[in-house]
């Protein structure tokens, strides 16, 4: 058996460069190659989930039908979403992980590397199930990205069941991508790195890590009922035989309400990186973020409800989790505050990746304020499955989560390929992606308080004008992401050389190994003071 | 064996890409079995896939954990690798707990809440408009619509195979500890007397499970298709004895190991990974125990 692989002993990896050709990318033990590897995956995931948005937004131009089937409609929403939360937001997060946490903590890779090619590994196969169900008698899921039973089950196309088992191993990458990164944040710091000197993507990436191991083994679980349900006979979600379709949804918001800020936790990191850097100043209040991370964790796992307050939650339960989520404000709040504190009479330039960082800290604030406006129930009656919903999320995944990403990446990027981003045209993707994100999402604010429901292909009249303008707004935003991939492959071919520290303000153990970063580093881990 | 001073890196390795495929033959294999026994057509390919995987995952695991075993007895691991493997297996377990979390929550919440709902019980009384003959009860053994999911007629009587069980179990965690303070002693004898009765209790364990199962499938009424109780019940009981196979097969990876002259007191990570599972699986029992036959 060990023929295949070559574990001489004594060998000294660190003196070997990387493989060469397809080999180098299949058989990858390195974290800079996975966390490659992750990226791009999740950029064609981001393209292939902006072009089922673009044609939900075509469909969307004018009332009427007038593009694609209702039925069809349902399943380009339901993959839109699982495409983006699975495919290009949490595996870009991923990816920049595998970068950058070995470089920022001094360890020389991450803390089991054969592992860690298999976590990235398994998604390509598992999103080629997902996405094959597109072809499949009957189509692909059309129950929305949230699968509430019994749309997922007694009313759900056969293609439900490849679903349940993509899921199913898209969980195994995560928990064991999650593994990784705790074990090697936990034992890999070079010394001297101690837990209150770790760069806040560390930090945040540590409690991401924790709320992956505990709720995606959740989610498996609610596919593994929703599987029986479906083909053995079981009532878990059939009030028929005893159960209770609101049991998926308790379930599945166990799951999900971490999830969310799974997909913003490394995000906040990211920001809490760039915003010092660029205002030349230390970050303000290092230990209050930390614990204020902490704390949006714990909580996360006390709100769950706030999706299901029009279920028919007994009093005491909407009023628990009401209050509940409205304190998660709190913490919340403190970051925002520490980032405004940090930028206050720092030395500002706006260089794109910071223009991406300031972007959020507005762009996420007010998808705030909209989540705490649905976090009081009884106005949750009024809002619930409305576009008020859809432009909440939208606001803190998209300049949320998303434009962290952009900036990370473009922040990142010189230390990747050892090449500086060209400005012009960085800036231009930033304010083409700033005016197209407002232009989509806030008319949905409108749309939804006027009562127009989430999850139609069709609309009354009233809402023609302000649907118009969301739909040029995502027009904009999605071609902008042109100029996104244009710029990275720019910046690889590039000529203009980075220095180590690429940024003047930038400070930290990432900044003091060359760009581009060598193959191997910290083989012998550097000296923290 | 020396400590190698630098963390391990390994090389390239083949193996993850090849398990990520075997992966992929099973989970679409999988779906595509599972698809054609409802629609109650031709289970070819997927059978086919579903072996080929699994087969293909089995191979891929052995040359897998060889190159593991290898490297560790060729001394390339650390202290600091050591350390790697115990936070993986530790948070991997903490995983195994969250899984079964979700299907205790799923009991909890059904028992104390949806059932006595459909009852008619509090503010949520409503729902016994659509069974109104329905009177809550657990266990449930007259689910409200008895034409589609027909209750047992008997339940499983705790104080017989299950308590034998706890019995079973509860001993073999404690003979897998006093193999481990053989092997701390190097008693290898005594490390393989322990071991090996682990094993066994194992697998009667298992077999008594598989008694029980036959006598609920047969006798008691009690099915998958026996309403919200079977459905908990089987999820539970299932899952865990899904995970006590694969203990007492890591268990029996760890004798050979033994038998094989491997560990020894300074290092046997390997040999403690697995105590921990095997300890794992027993609390989940326990909680089995009380929350699903007994309370
Ligand atoms: C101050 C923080 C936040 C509060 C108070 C909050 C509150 C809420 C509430 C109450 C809902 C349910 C609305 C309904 O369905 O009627 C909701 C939905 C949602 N939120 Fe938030 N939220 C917050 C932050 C976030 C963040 C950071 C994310 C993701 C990065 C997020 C993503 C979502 C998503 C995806 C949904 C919709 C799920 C669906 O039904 O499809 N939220 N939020
Ligand atoms: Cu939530």
């Amino acid at each position: 058996m060990s023929t295949l692989d070559t574990a001489v002993p004594g060998l000294h990896e660190e003196h070997h460069g990387p493989a060469k050709g397809l080999g180098r990318w299949l058989f990858t033990t390195n974290h800079k190659d996975i966390g490659t590897l992750y990226l791009w995956f999740s950029l064609l995931m981001f393209l292939t989930g902006g072009v089922m948005a673009l044609l939900i937004r075509s469909e969307l131009f004018q009332p009427g039908l007038q593009l694609v089937e209702p039925g069809f409609f349902n399943q380009l929403t339901t993959m839109h979403g699982l495409i983006m939360v699975f495919g290009a937001v949490m595996p870009a997060f991923v990816g920049l992980a595998n970068w950058m946490v070995p470089l920022m903590i001094g360890a020389p890779d991450m803390a089991l590397p054969r592992m860690n090619n298999w976590s990235f590994w398994i998604l390509p196969f598992a999103f080629a199930i997902l996405i094959s169900t597109l072809f499949m008698d009957g189509g692909a899921p059309n129950f929305g990205w949230t699968f509430y039973a019994p749309l997922s089950t007694t009313y759900a196309p056969p293609s439900v069941t490849y679903f349940i088992f993509s899921i199913h191993i898209m969980g195994a990458s995560s928990i064991m991508g999650a593994i990784n990164i705790i074990a090697t944040i936990l034992n890999m710091r070079a010394p001297g790195m101690t837990m209150m000197k770790l760069p806040l993507f560390v930090w945040t990436w540590l409690i991401t890590a924790f709320l992956l191991i505990a709720v995606m083994p959740v989610l498996a679980g609610v596919v593994t009922m929703m599987l029986m349900d479906i083909h053995f006979g079981t009532s878990f979600f059939n009030a028929a035989g005893g159960g209770d379709p609101v049991l998926f949804q308790h379930v599945f918001w166990f799951f999900g309400h971490p999830e969310v800020y799974i997909m913003i936790l490394p995000a906040f990191g990211i920001v809490s990186q760039i915003i010092p850097t660029f205002s030349r100043k230390k970050l303000f209040g290092y230990a209050s973020m930390v614990y204020a991370t902490a704390s949006i964790a714990v909580l996360s796992f006390l709100v769950w409800a706030h999706h299901m307050f029009t279920v028919g939650l007994p009093l005491a339960g909407e009023l628990f989790f009401m209050f509940a989520t409205m304190l998660i404000a709190v913490p919340t709040g403190v970051k925002v505050f520490n980032w405004v504190a940090t930028m206050y009479r720092g030395s500002l330039t706006f260089e794109t990746p910071m223009l991406f960082a300031v972007a959020f800290v507005v762009l996420f604030t007010i998808g705030g304020f909209s989540g705490l406006m649905l976090a009081i129930a009884p106005v949750d009656f009024q809002y619930h499955d409305t576009y008020f919903v859809v432009a909440h999320f939208h606001y803190v995944l998209v300049p949320g989560a998303i434009f962290s990403i952009m900036a990370g990446v473009y922040y990142w990027l010189p230390k990747w390929t050892g090449h500086m981003l060209d400005e012009r045209m960085g800036k231009l993707h930033f304010w083409l992606s700033f005016i197209g994100v407002n232009i989509t999402f806030f008319p949905m604010h409108f749309l939804g308080l006027a009562g127009m429901p989430r999850r139609i292909p069709d609309y009354a009249l009233q809402f023609a004008d302000f649907n118009m303008i969301a739909s040029i707004g995502a027009f904009i935003f999605g071609f902008s992401q042109l100029l996104f991939v244009w710029n990275v492959i720019q910046n690889i071919r590039s000529r203009e050389a980075a220095t180590a520290r690429v940024w003047e303000g930038a400070q930290g153990l990432e900044w003091e190994v060359p760009s581009p970063a060598p193959y191997h580093t910290h083989t012998t881990p550097p000296k923290v003071e | 064996m020396s400590a190698h001073a630098s963390y391990y890196v390994p090389a390239q390795s083949r193996w993850p890409i090849l398990a990520s495929v075997a992966m992929f033959l099973l989970a679409f294999g999988a779906a595509t079995l599972v698809n054609a026994i409802t629609a109650e057509s031709g289970t070819g390919v997927g059978l086919m896939m579903v072996l080929a995987g699994a087969l293909m995952l089995g191979l891929i695991l052995v040359g897998w954990f060889g190159n593991v075993i290898h490297e560790s007895r060729a001394g390339l691991y650390n202290e600091q690798m050591d350390r790697s493997f115990r936070w993986g297996m530790s948070w991997f377990i903490f995983s195994e707990v969250m899984f079964f979390a979700a299907f205790f929550g799923a009991l909890f919440y059904v028992r104390t809440l949806a059932v006595p709902w459909l009852g008619g019980e509090g503010e949520r009384g409503v729902s016994q408009m659509l069974w109104p003959g329905f009177t809550a009860e657990w266990p449930l053994v007259n689910p409200p619509d008895a034409e589609k999911f027909p209750g047992p007629h008997a339940l499983v009587d705790p104080w017989h195979i299950p308590l034998l069980n706890t019995i079973l179990l509860v001993s073999s965690s404690f003979t897998v500890t006093l193999s481990h303070h053989a092997l701390l002693r190097d008693d290898r004898a005594a490390i393989v007397r322990w071991l090996g009765l682990t094993v066994l209790l194992g697998i009667v364990f298992l077999g008594f499970q598989a008694y029980e199962y036959i006598h609920a499938y047969t006798e008691l009424g009690l099915t998958l298709h026996a309403g919200v109780y079977g459905a908990t019940f089987f999820i539970l009981t299932g899952f865990h004895g899904l995970h006590v196979t694969l203990g007492t097969f890591m268990l029996i990876v760890i004798l050979l190991r033994v038998l094989k002259g491997h560990f020894d007191p300074a290092h046997h990570f390997g040999f403690e990974a697995v105590t921990w599972y095997w300890h794992f699986v027993d609390v989940v029992w326990i909680g089995l125990f009380l929350f699903v036959y007994v309370i």
